[in-house]
């Protein structure tokens, strides 16, 4: 187990250098840089800048030296935002986005799953019809309506939850809502289906032939071996809530992660462009990661590669 | 002869898009206290649906039980409720399945999944559940039980997954013990060994059996009693002796004669019975094997031929067994087996149908 975890984290290391490397030359490709506005900057101050962030050094200067900060953990200064690090922008939007996409996912993961046992349980009976109806309003439903819509009824005309900003667990609500909509629908139409496989299955009436209830079943034979395609999907999806969402933040005024994704493409400003990136890269990973160990342990059969077990 | 389970003119039916289809038409048998009966038939002939709906594990709907009773130790299991029927699937009727390979829970170790059985049945606690299931593990001839108990199906070979499914089906003592093909995907030098262990094992513990192939071999070694099936009736019924050395149907005489044997030689082609089941969303008219059996006449086609007792405890229905009909011979390989049953009747009688 241990020398698998090992070797896993060593190619995470070198995916990660391939990703740094990437995304590293094909923002360089693009056209503009981050001091090419509306207004043209005299050609003086311009010159200066380069030198300031050292953008006129030759590319492989460049490269170098940001593997090597990359290495120390900095992730350098920001071109857009004056007097604040990359660092300094991940440490204040990503426990925030960390925080909502943590709810969101709880709410999504355990409701969606909870639907989709309902649904499969009941098989073309209204239960089924309901749950699917709710998903596909979910999966269909972009979250920028579901939010607008939430805050319309929850907060507006109901008056029960906060409109927007982030203060209080009150505020917290209305955005780990929306946020979740769309994977928890996603997740109950999987777990219906991977139920309904499972439930058909010999093991399923030998279950029955024993004696057990139809609660013990489910329980205890259907659930588990439902849930692998639900936690593989879980892997790319928690790393794409916790990291934050543009959309979402925007709308209630949430200090996150999110929007520095988006604006820092457009603003060209190459140190956050790189410096979320490689944070992202890195929280997929290791997310990608502990679904395979996760699944090591729901399914017995898969043995983890270089384990001493391994056949 | 004390009579364990009787199943008494049951019908079971399936709703499909196509229609209705009739899976079992009134079939009628006994199981007593410690014996084996064989049902014997082709696929779709309804033996795995009777078999379940003893269980009550047909899924319903789209199945139906439409008529019928099916007694067990005194109660009528069709009149049970569902949380009635789980009180005894497991704990008075047993069952193992065709294939083992997908019969046992991948991700639970397969002493839980017999634990789970006298949990449940015995009211056992976990640590005697457990020891329990390490004596069965040994019962059933695993090496090593103490090491078994804690691995997982995928560890076992088939021959050993299917000796964890009797395992699981014999935990709590069953009265009766179902078998559904139950060596049908295992290879041969496997399936002689499961035969065995469950001889061994019907010996110490009493169990009754059904056992249900389409393996006529197998059915010479384990029976005491066979019962044919064809289109979801019993066309033959009687001991293991009666229907290997005097049979009457020619549905039967088709089995017995596409079996191969040791002294076929192999310039001779193997005979078959030409043809396939009957549709039963709409059971023909007559009988049903009258379109693929070669001595079918003319009434065959029109009348359903009645039940005739041939002796006490062999049954049949074909018209070839009333006065009026023509004498016919059974086919070459047939005839080779014939013995003269000292306990026939002078004339097969019919049974009225409301027996």
């Amino acid at each position: 187990m241990l020398k698998y975890v090992g070797r896993r984290l060593l190619s995470m290391l070198l995916s990660l250098f391939l990703i740094i490397t990437a995304t590293f030359f094909l923002m360089r490709a693009a056209p503009g840089g981050p001091f090419s506005g509306e207004k043209k900057l005299p050609p003086e101050i311009e010159k200066n800048l380069n030198e300031y962030y050292g953008l006129d050094r030759p590319w492989y200067n460049q490269y170098f030296d940001y593997l090597v900060s990359i290495a120390k953990w900095d992730f350098g200064p920001s071109f857009k935002y004056k007097g604040q690090t990359v660092n300094d922008l991940i440490n204040e939007g990503f426990p925030v986005s960390f925080f909502l996409g943590m709810e969101s996912l709880l709410l999504a993961v355990s409701i969606g799953i909870l639907l989709g046992v309902i649904a499969a349980l009941n098989h073309n009976k209204w239960q089924d019809y309901g749950a699917m109806i709710f998903a596909v309003l979910g999966i269909s439903v972009p979250s920028f309506i579901m939010a607008s819509l939430l805050q319309y009824v929850l907060a507006i005309k109901l008056g029960w939850f906060p409109v927007a900003r982030w203060e209080s667990l009150q505020h917290t609500v209305l955005p780990a809502l929306a946020l979740a909509a769309t994977p928890m629908a996603f997740i109950a139409r999987l777990t219906r289906s991977s139920m309904l496989e499972v439930l058909s299955n010999d093991y399923i009436r030998t279950a029955k032939a024993k004696g057990l209830s139809r609660g013990q079943i489910t329980v205890k034979h259907a659930i588990r071996n439902a849930l692998l395609p639900v936690v593989t999907y879980l892997g790319p999806l928690s790393a794409a809530i916790l990291t934050g969402s543009f959309v979402i933040e925007k709308i209630f005024g949430i200090p996150g992660l999110g929007s520095h994704f988006v604006l820092s493409i457009s603003n060209r400003d190459y140190t956050v462009i790189m410096g979320v990136t490689v944070f992202y890269s890195i929280i997929l990973l290791s997310a990608v990661l502990l679904v395979d160990i996760v699944y090591g342990l729901i399914d017995p059969r898969i043995k983890l590669a270089g384990g001493k077990k391994g056949e | 002869m004390e009579k364990l389970l009787e199943v008494k003119n049951l019908e079971v039916s399936f709703q499909t898009y196509g229609g209705e289809v009739q899976a079992v038409r009134g079939v009628s048998f006994h199981v007593n206290k410690g014996e084996t009966l064989a049902i014997v038939g082709e696929s779709g002939s309804g033996k795995s649906v009777t078999s379940q709906t003893i269980m009550r594990l047909i899924p319903t709907p789209p199945g139906k039980i439409k008529n019928g009773q099916i007694i067990f130790d005194g109660e009528d299991l069709v009149k049970k409720t569902d949380k009635e029927m789980e009180q005894i699937r497991g704990k008075d009727i047993g069952m193992i399945f065709q294939d083992p390979m997908t019969s046992l829970n991948p991700t639970m170790k397969v002493g839980k999944q017999i634990m789970e059985v006298l949990t449940k049945h015995q009211k056992m606690d976990k640590s005697a559940a457990k020891e329990r299931a390490i004596e069965l593990l040994r019962l059933v001839g695993i090496p090593m039980p103490e090491k078994r108990v804690n691995q997982y199906p995928h560890e076992f070979s088939g021959g050993m997954r299917q000796r964890a499914m009797i395992a699981v089906a014999l935990a709590s003592n069953p009265k009766l013990l179902i078998a559904d093909e139950p060596t049908t995907a295992l290879d041969v030098t496997i399936q002689a060994q499961i035969l065995e262990l469950m001889k061994d094992l019907q010996k110490k513990m009493g169990t009754s059996i059904i056992f249900i192939t389409h393996d006529l071999g197998v059915v010479a070694n384990m029976a005491d009693r066979v019962a044919v099936m064809y289109a979801g009736k019993i066309v033959e019924m009687g001991t293991v002796d009666e229907i290997f050395y005097d049979p009457r149907h020619p549905y039967t005489w088709g089995l017995l004669a596409s079996m191969p044997s040791l002294d076929s030689d192999d310039k001779k082609e193997l005979a078959a019975i030409p043809g396939s089941p009957p549709d039963l969303t709409n059971p023909p008219k007559g009988d049903a094997f009258a379109p693929r059996n070669p001595y079918a006449m003319k009434i065959d086609f029109e009348l359903e031929p009645p039940m005739f007792k041939i002796s006490d405890t062999h049954y049949a229905a074909t018209w070839l067994l009333h006065p009026d009909a023509p004498k016919v011979e059974p086919p070459e390989a047939v005839k080779k087996r014939l013995r003269k049953l000292s306990s026939n009747y002078p004339q097969p009688i019919i049974v009225k149908e409301s027996e």
